[in-house]
């Protein structure tokens, strides 16, 4: 029968975690730039396979 | 890949100066630099997420000298300590994701730097470094030397750290969560079922709700009882008032409810409304990061400036500590801080931060030069006049519109219903409760509360803030870009529109000129060129730039008639240039173009017309302008071009010529005090009193990025002809308010009507004030949309 009172603690609680994190989140400058990151994170992968295949490039022109 | 086209900043290459390097083309010396250093540090994929994504690297020699100073790099960093300082810098270039990329790659170019992080929509990167390894004049050369030359003003170094304010996000994050577990928690009650489960948790849920609403009522809500007390303060009838009392007496009925186990309240409801208003003041706030509409003449001037001392050195001198009878130096593309006397031999004075006129004036040894030009072309020296608050750009400043608070200006369309709207309410809840208190004391304040409950005009404050909200950023995508939503309102009341002539009816870019007659040869153009070259006319100075330059004669005799043209001999031959009544020659003078004739040697040759540079669709605007506005046009020129514009524009229009800036303020006032509504568009420093004086400043920028005074409103010059629209969509939008206000007032008689006769159930709030809110949404959503599409 308790248990009502249980759940209901729990769930508020879970919630209140959620706030808390949200409020931080804003309080951080997460939501401040909602563009940047979304082109930001396309960049890493094509970093990498940039790099190598401009090193190779590079290495194949070095003997000519 | 087009070759005509440089491989670095897009633009087209000229054939000589074309510049080959690794297969690509260059534009210049300065493309090809930026590719050899992104290449050389295998960073050029910076070209493969964009084409041709740079900017030509600027010659900064010298220009940044003063970031040697301590002092000015302490008030430009946003954090300083031992071994790390942060520095914020706009940076106008930023455009593209390959932009992103290189400046969020600093590290890799610069020694010392530990990272960067780009904000796109506003245009800055937030650069960490450690000052041991680097310095900020390193690190600002660096971003030159790759195109990307941050833009620093004496704004920067006065206005200190910005704090954000996000109170309102955390406002509405708290009325989120309060009125998300209420609704849950509330639900079973919704049903009234009497049964042994519910019956037995009734109490624990009702305080817990009750505990849940608390936030929400003090926190979130906050806001409006400040603004409601302040209203009362000021003996308006603001729509806070309704707003605040209806939260309140919601509360306080609530828990009087729950205390003496009447019902569950109306928290739910409460909450829900709170958490809708705050939404509705978000969507309201939305605003252009990237544009700054507060700028004065600060956003425009240099910290610091060449100071040189009687012995000959050069020293940095920070502009505020310039004193009268120092000695300047302003190199090429610096701006003039002071009034002052110029003392090199010659200069060429762009004015056309002040002026809107992109023309350079040539200044001779010993003229005054004012503050605000640019010097262009080689380096020059000046003396100091007067100190930078006392020259006279700035001084405009000290007029009192541009210190007193503009939010204040107007009354907004909601508060002028509420003028009726709050006593109309107040009125009903009175004589509803002395009706039922002669039938039931307990039902009176019910039926009392109950009023105020429902008729909380939620959706009637929600219209307004939704609809211009929506607006302006429909307005947004066409290019005007408003500085708020309540700007709308005033834009639908404007009844006379004065307009800037240079700059704003009349375009900057370079004016085309055709040459129309016979033929000039090889040695009649070098006559033409060298009889130009005496000449300081500003028709002269620009056919002499248009003409291919030419060997250098000396006339014999060189005769310039002020306002009619030049009678120069050579000794090859005689040649005389300008207006039609100075040649004695008589063409169809159509007026609407300006033309320098030409004769050589007793022989008419020709003509040079320089086509008009009125903004495209000028006529046609002002055409269909006059129809419903007073239209002034407003100019600090002389009135040379009066006869053109009466012949372009209709005749209703005033004509204004030969205005200062402080004249022009004055002439916004003297039309107000005429109980007109005045709309200003203007562009150049020279407007910034009229912008800021008039009920509406519209700016128009060539290039929204850049710069513009102090307004309400920055237009993008492409879309000059679309005035006329822009004006009759914001009235459409008021027509949107009135028709939604008609709507939310529905929703209030429908709820009213359950209040009144002291029926009003939980339930009954709780389904009334979100349906409202989703209707009046989007009612207005769709309206402006479609009218979006209407006006024209």
């Amino acid at each position: 029968m308790s248990v009502i009172y249980l759940l209901i603690s729990i769930s508020i609680l879970v919630a209140i975690v959620f706030l808390y994190a949200f409020i931080r989140a804003v309080r951080s400058g997460q939501f401040d730039d909602d563009y940047t990151p979304s082109v930001r994170v396309l960049f890493d992968d094509e970093l990498k396979i940039k790099t190598t295949t401009n090193t190779n490039k590079k290495e194949e022109q070095k003997p000519i | 890949m087009d070759t005509s086209n440089c491989f670095h900043c897009g633009n087209e290459i000229i054939k000589k100066d074309e510049i080959a390097f690794d297969d690509k083309y260059f534009c210049c010396n300065g493309c090809k630099t930026v590719y050899e250093i992104f290449s050389l540090n295998d960073m050029s994929c910076y070209y493969d997420f964009q084409a041709s994504p740079g900017a030509t690297p600027l010659d900064i020699n010298g220009k940044y000298d003063f970031l040697g100073d301590d002092t000015i790099v302490a008030r430009l960093l946003d954090f300083q300590e031992e071994g790390t300082h942060i520095v914020s810098l706009y940076i106008p270039h930023i455009h593209c994701s390959s932009c992103i990329w290189i400046l969020e790659n600093l590290q890799r170019l610069q020694e010392g730097i530990g990272n960067s992080i780009v904000n796109f929509p506003e245009k800055k990167v937030r650069i960490t470094y450690n000052p041991e390894k680097t310095n900020l004049k390193q690190i600002f050369e660096l971003l030159c030397s790759i195109g990307y030359e941050p833009y620093i003003s004496l704004d920067n170094y006065e206005e200190g750290k910005k704090t954000v304010d996000r109170s309102l996000v955390y406002k509405i994050g708290v009325a989120f969560f309060c009125f998300g577990n209420i609704m849950l928690l509330s639900f079973p009650e919704y049903f009234e079922v009497n049964e042994f489960w519910i019956n037995q948790y009734r109490g624990f849920l009702r305080w817990l709700i009750f505990a849940l609403s608390l936030p929400s009522f003090l926190y979130s809500a906050s806001g409006y009882y400040v603004a409601a007390w302040r209203s009362i303060k000021a003996k308006m009838l603001n729509i806070e008032i309704p707003i605040a009392l209806g939260i309140i007496v919601m509360f306080v009925r609530s828990t009087v409810d729950i205390i003496f186990d009447y019902g569950q309240g109306f928290f739910d409801s409460m909450c829900g409304l709170i958490f809708f208003m705050l939404l509705g003041k978000l969507f309201q706030m939305k605003t252009y990061s990237f544009l700054s509409f507060e700028r004065d003449y600060k956003s425009y001037f240099p910290i610091a400036i060449t100071k040189i001392l009687p012995d000959g050195t050069e020293l940095p001198v920070q502009v505020y500590d310039i004193e009268k009878g120092d000695r300047l130096l302003i190199r090429n593309q610096e701006l003039i801080p002071v009034d002052g006397i110029l003392i090199s031999e010659k200069a060429s004075i762009d004015y056309s931060f002040v002026t809107g006129e992109a023309v350079a004036i040539e200044k001779k040894s010993g003229d005054k030069v004012f503050a605000g030009g640019k010097q262009i072309g080689k380096v020059i020296e000046i003396e100091v006049l007067f100190s930078v608050s006392q020259s006279y750009l700035t001084q405009l400043w000290s007029n009192d519109v541009f210190q007193k608070k503009v939010d204040i200006k107007h009354k907004t369309i909601t508060d002028k219903i509420s003028r009726y709207f709050t006593p109309a309410l107040l009125g009903l809840a009175l004589v509803s409760f002395l009706y039922w208190i002669f039938i039931s004391v307990d039902t009176a304040f019910n039926v009392f509360t109950a009023i105020l409950i429902v008729a909380c005009p939620c959706a009637l404050a929600l219209t307004a803030p939704f609809t211009q909200g929506n607006v302006l950023r429909i307005m947004g995508n066409r290019k005007l870009y408003l500085k708020n939503a309540m700007v709308i309102e005033q834009l639908a009341k404007v009844d006379t529109i004065v307009f800037d002539k240079t700059g704003t009816i009349t375009t900057n870019k370079k004016t085309s000129i055709t040459y129309e007659g016979a033929v000039l040869n090889d040695f009649e153009l070098q006559l033409l060129c060298n009889a130009l070259r005496g000449s300081n006319h500003p028709l002269s100075r620009r056919l002499y730039d248009f003409i291919p330059k030419q060997n250098r004669m000396d006339p014999t005799h060189f005769e310039e008639i002020l306002g009619k043209g030049i009678y120069a001999t050579f000794e090859e031959g005689t040649i005389k240039l300008g207006s039609s009544q100075f040649l004695a020659h008589m063409s169809e003078n159509t007026h609407k173009k300006t033309k320098v004739h030409v004769e050589i040697n007793g022989v008419y040759k020709g003509s040079y017309v320089f086509n008009n540079q009125y903004r495209v669709g000028l006529e046609q605007l002002f055409e269909r302008l006059a129809k419903s506005y007073n239209l002034v046009v407003l100019s600090g020129d002389n009135d040379g071009e009066r006869k053109i514009l009466e012949k372009m524009l209709p005749a209703s229009t005033t004509l204004v010529f030969h205005q200062t800036p402080e004249q022009k303020l004055t002439y916004i006032e003297q039309l107000q005090q005429q109980g007109k509504n005045v709309m200003m568009v203007g562009d150049g420093l020279n407007d910034s009193g009229a912008l800021a004086q008039s009920n509406i400043g519209i700016s128009i920028s060539e290039d929204v990025n850049v710069f513009s005074p102090a307004c309400d409103g920055i237009l993008d010059a492409s879309q000059f002809q679309k005035i006329g629209f822009f004006m009759q969509f914001s009235k459409n939008a008021m027509k949107i308010i009135y028709m939604s206000f008609t709507l939310s007032l529905l929703y209030n008689v429908v709820g009213l009507s359950y209040a009144v006769t002291g029926n009003l159930h939980p339930i009954v709030a709780a389904i009334i004030m979100p349906l409202s809110t989703i209707t009046i949404v989007s009612f207005v959503t769709i309206m402006s949309a479609i009218f979006s599409k209407v006006s024209k």
